[in-house]
């Protein structure tokens, strides 16, 4: 059963002479513990794609339903909740808060959610060895190279146990070698924890260990491939 | 957490958080010291007033001070003022006979208000007997003692020993004079009291005036301490309900608005002062939020809700604004502490002070009050500085803010 179904999604920006349509009619369907690379080149709609399903902007027109709910029917609040609840996100530029700790990095998206502070500590360290940081947990972000600061950043995003997690060209700004070990500890941790992990991505390694990979072309879906490894 | 991040926050660039820091702790010591030293200096004043003047609560016949008419006398004030001084939150009480009329030399003259007091009650009341710089306070064996000051004497053009004449009016409104001799000279450093003040035995005045025995037109009453002024004038007006009973603020209304002025004026400076670090405050705040634009984008992503936000800018700077307060307070509770035993020598100022019946050496009062609202105020300074620049980061959106390099 699927977890995300996407209906006729639209983004359309009206530019000063012409209006850009970034996401095109797209129709998809996402199911549990899919591991989907989204590409395409350079201003296919990736990102803008992705925004839409993580609810950081609004569509045009079209539905991103997560588990029966529309989550543009949500009002604004709740949908920083729902994000809150549901949705993991790991950037590009890793965007970890410079004054805390990895750990503490990992903590706070717990803490907002109001988690006991046992159950905290266990899922803190839990993920730290996951990705293979518990040595560095005290360390803050600029004490970490760009590899190790993105596996934090993972960590932070399976932290809240979500539906699903959205990653924006997590290996852009890594080293070949922090690249193959972050996308092994997400394939790891994805069928480990049973996670949806939908990522946009330019980077052939990242192609190579998806097992659904969506091609866009001017907003529009003209691929959508399963693998099978 | 919350508070954590933000507290770490305002450390994140020390060099701006130094300067706006040392900015509130500057204003601050320098809010509470000048406050502090002109309610020390309103305090001196209003003691002074108190211990030398009018003590802390006077009974007269309620028809006295209209026009100090001397027929309008308290009867048995000798026996109330033993019945006062009995009493538990009464430190003394003393009777005085009043008149204003004139004193002479052999040179020229002046118009006084006499006070005719009995000196071991007096000084339960008035602290003059410790304002004698020549002579002593009523301890002559000569016959009429008067006590003047020594400008009236500059005035009069006398000296200790000198024969004064005191003209005044009797019940029978007769004019009758009396020959004084001049037995102390005091200075209480207030010109104007000094100027037009005598005083002598409360004998020799009713002697003159032909008053009864017992009787004195006014009652000073002192106070165990000021906290005890309004009980006390309280059990007086339901013991002596025929008379007029009041304070010293209501006897010397200038006296009290001077208290009240400088309380208002301490808190209009601090608000001054607040204003002006305002302005810095929310500029570095903006700085703050115009920095960190990206990563305020990846806090409403990841599911931080905007209250949380809001909360988390305005709780930093009113940390920053916090941080810089207390050590304003703490610096300008200890530098006012310091002159509260070390006085401020004010006298280089030619007398002006004095003048005005002010203090040359000026000691700070530290009001305790005053710490705890401009604490408050710092923390209201630290959410307002805060509001705009937390309005405008809330008003990015996520998708473009976690872009922004």
């Amino acid at each position: 059963m699927s977890i995300i179904e996407v209906k006729n999604l639209e983004k359309i920006y009206d530019g000063s002479q012409v209006e850009v349509r970034a996401v095109d009619g797209i129709n998809l369907s996402f199911e549990r513990g899919e591991f989907t690379a989204i590409v395409g080149p350079s201003g296919s709609g990736k990102t803008t794609f992705l925004n839409l399903l993580g609810g950081l902007d609004n569509p045009t027109s079209g539905e991103v339903v997560v588990d029966g709910v529309n989550i543009w029917d949500l009002g604004a609040g709740k949908l920083i909740d729902f994000r809150l609840h549901h949705i993991g996100f790991v950037f590009q530029a890793y965007n970890l808060i410079p004054v805390l700790t990895a750990e503490e990095n990992v903590e706070f998206i717990m803490e907002l959610q109001g988690r006991p502070r046992q159950e905290i500590r266990n899922r803190t360290l839990e993920l730290m060895k996951a990705v293979g940081l518990e040595e560095r947990m005290k360390n803050r972000p600029s004490k970490l190279s760009g590899g190790q600061q993105q596996r934090v950043a993972v960590a932070r995003a399976l932290a809240s146990k979500p539906k699903f997690v959205l990653a924006d060209e997590p290996t852009a700004n890594l080293d070949s070698r922090s690249a193959e070990n972050l996308l092994d500890i997400m394939e790891k941790l994805n069928k480990e924890e049973n996670i949806t992990f939908i990522f946009s991505t330019h980077d052939a390694r990242v192609v190579k260990k998806a097992r659904r990979i969506i091609t866009l072309e001017d907003g529009k879906v003209m691929r959508d491939e399963v693998i099978q490894r | 957490m919350i508070f954590s991040i933000s507290w770490r926050n305002v450390w994140r660039n020390k060099i701006r958080s130094l300067i706006i820091l040392v900015s509130v702790a500057l204003g601050i010591t320098a809010g509470i010291f000048v406050t502090s030293f002109y309610k020390g200096m309103a305090k001196q004043r209003i003691d002074k007033a108190i211990k030398t003047e009018i003590s802390h609560i006077q009974i007269h016949h309620r028809d006295f001070r209209e026009n100090n008419e001397i027929s309008r006398y308290i009867t048995d004030a000798l026996e109330m003022t033993t019945t006062i001084r009995s009493m538990n939150s009464a430190a003394g009480a003393a009777s005085r006979l009043i008149s204003y009329s004139m004193v002479a030399s052999a040179e020229t003259s002046a118009g006084v208000k006499i006070s005719g007091v009995i000196p071991e009650d007096e000084i339960t009341v008035s602290n003059l007997q410790d304002n004698m710089v020549e002579g002593t306070y009523f301890k002559s064996a000569k016959r009429n003692p008067v006590l003047i000051s020594s400008k009236l004497a500059e005035k009069l053009k006398v000296r200790m020993g000198s024969k004064v004449v005191i003209t005044l009016q009797d019940l029978n409104n007769d004019i009758i004079s009396g020959a004084f001799r001049i037995t102390g000279i005091f200075d209480t450093k207030s010109p104007a009291f000094d100027e037009s003040n005598v005083f002598v035995r409360y004998t020799d005045l009713s002697t003159m005036m032909l008053i009864p025995e017992g009787a004195a037109h006014e009652i000073a009453v002192r106070a165990v301490d000021n906290n005890a002024v309004a009980g006390l004038r309280a059990d007086l007006v339901s013991r002596y309900t025929g008379y007029e009973v009041l304070t010293w603020s209501e006897l010397s209304p200038e006296l009290w608005f001077l208290t009240e002025t400088m309380g208002f004026l301490a808190y209009v400076l601090i608000i001054i002062i607040l204003l002006a670090l305002l302005f810095g405050l929310v500029n570095t705040m903006l700085m703050v939020v115009l920095e960190r634009i990206r990563e305020i984008g990846m806090l409403m992503a990841v599911g931080m809700n905007k209250i949380r936000i809001f909360s988390m800018i305005v709780l930093e700077s009113v940390l920053l604004a916090l941080s810089g307060g207390v050590a304003g307070v703490v610096t300008g509770t200890l530098i006012t502490l310091y002159f509260e035993t070390h006085a401020i020598n004010l006298s280089g100022m030619g007398g002006a002070y004095e003048d005005l019946g002010f203090d040359s050496y000026v000691y700070t009062s530290l009001d305790t009050a005053l710490l705890i609202n401009v604490t408050l105020l710092v923390i209201l300074t630290g959410i307002l500085g805060s509001v705009y620049p937390a309005y405008r980061a809330l008003q990015n959106n996520p998708s473009e803010a976690i872009r922004i390099k």
